[in-house]
């Protein structure tokens, strides 16, 4: 005998309910594929748009050694980008179609990658901060409600770790370095550490997906409770280096936490809606790469078929 | 699943970790032929030293069951727990049972 959608839905919560991962083939209501379909493909857009600003240092990174580390971390957002793709694939749409909706503006990226990497220091500052941030929301998502999406943040977790402690290493050697060297260090720290906590969305009180996300465990935490860890983890890392979160109402709290100032939110909802420094660049060099490889797909299909 | 696309089929990876390990399922690639699916299963899954063992195969020779299914499929196990060692009563003191 078919179920009606009420009793569907109640099973379905209950599961949830029950720590139950959902898998591809299970019921689910339709809003919940959706919310799905959106979050993990921005979620796997985002590594891939993320393989542009460190693109920009790899001719010019300072050693052999930063070159190959540079480079494997790179290589890693690509792995990251395709786990996430495959992931978001078993909810029914295709890979093209991801990459239609990126490149006509209906899916977003994380907006962290809008920003230019200027010097040296920005690899430092992405693998600390921005990396470290996607930390702090992935290790959350492990324990996400959907099947696929969990184990490819579990596979993520696990590779994420050198790229923070590598941007760490970036930042602490230069913050060692000469008096230039340091000002470029901190000159990044001031360039990334807001963006970075923009990284984590809109207040709680403004995330228009937060609570029914959160009631089908598609997220596990709060938006704010997570940049508040996140916060609270990197501040001291900072001091330890000698370097100056650039936000004079930051106070530590008898509590351990840190209470900081205002985000600029105008500039989080400018840069969202397409009018950040590179959002042009990065999409324009998507695109361009896409298409100037279509012969490419095209030689190995008709290879294949053959 | 709709796979109207031109990255190439769907092929499922499966990775032995060490040898003598059992193979398990570690994702999936896109691929247009067999030799570049193994290529592209390896770049994305052993670039750690993850893998001593490779095998891929394509998704749509996948048989599972369904979920609906499930409850009835797999119930002829559900009541035969005299198949678990707990189930048998032994005599107190028995050694190396």
């Amino acid at each position: 005998m078919k179920k009606n959608t009420e009793q569907l839905e109640l099973e379905f919560q209950e599961k949830i309910d029950n720590e139950i991962k959902i898998e591809p083939k299970d019921w689910m209501p339709d809003a919940y594929r959706k919310n799905l379909i959106r979050q993990i493909s921005q979620h796997a857009h985002s590594e891939v748009i993320g393989m542009q600003p460190e693109g920009n240092w790899i001719t010019r990174a300072p050693s052999l050694r930063a070159k190959k580390i540079l480079l494997a971390k790179i290589q890693d957002e690509g792995g990251h980008g395709l786990y996430l793709y495959s992931a978001a694939e078993t909810l029914g749409v295709s890979r093209d179609t991801f990459l239609q909706w990126l490149h006509q503006g209906k899916a977003k990226y994380s907006s962290i990658f809008n920003y230019p990497t200027l010097n040296w220091a920005d690899m430092g500052a992405i693998g600390w901060l921005v990396d470290g941030a996607a930390i702090v929301n992935q290790v959350s998502l492990q324990k996400t409600s959907y099947g696929p999406y969990s184990r490819a943040m579990v596979r993520i977790c696990k590779e994420e770790s050198f790229h923070q402690r590598q941007g760490y290493e970036i930042m602490t050697k230069m913050a060692r370095g000469t008096k230039e060297q340091k000002q470029m260090a901190q000159d990044a720290l001031n360039r990334f550490w807001w963006p970075a906590l923009m990284m984590f969305g809109p207040h709680d009180s403004d995330s228009a997906h937060s609570s029914q996300s959160l009631k089908w465990k598609i997220k596990r935490e709060s938006n704010d409770t997570l940049r508040q860890r996140f916060i609270d983890k990197t501040v001291p890392q900072a001091e330890l280096i000698g370097l100056t979160v650039p936000d004079p109402d930051l106070e530590l709290q008898p509590n351990g936490s840190y209470k900081t100032g205002e985000i600029n939110w105008d500039e989080f909802w400018n840069v969202v809606k397409g009018n950040g420094p590179c959002n042009k660049q990065r999409l324009a060099h998507h695109k361009k790469a896409h298409d100037e490889g279509r012969w490419v797909r095209e030689a190995c299909l008709a290879f294949a078929e053959h | 699943m709709k796979t109207k696309d031109n990255q190439g089929p769907l092929w499922e990876v499966f990775t032995q970790k060490k040898q003598g390990q059992p193979f398990r399922h570690s994702g999936s690639v896109h691929a247009y032929d067999k030799t570049l699916a193994i290529e592209a299963a390896r770049d994305l899954f052993t670039r750690r030293n993850e893998g001593t063992g490779l095998w891929v195969v394509k998704s749509e020779f996948i048989i599972d069951v369904q979920p609906e299914e499930a409850d009835s499929f797999f119930e002829p196990a559900k009541d035969k727990i005299y198949r678990h060692p707990t189930f048998y009563d032994m005599p107190d003191g028995v050694k190396n049972m």
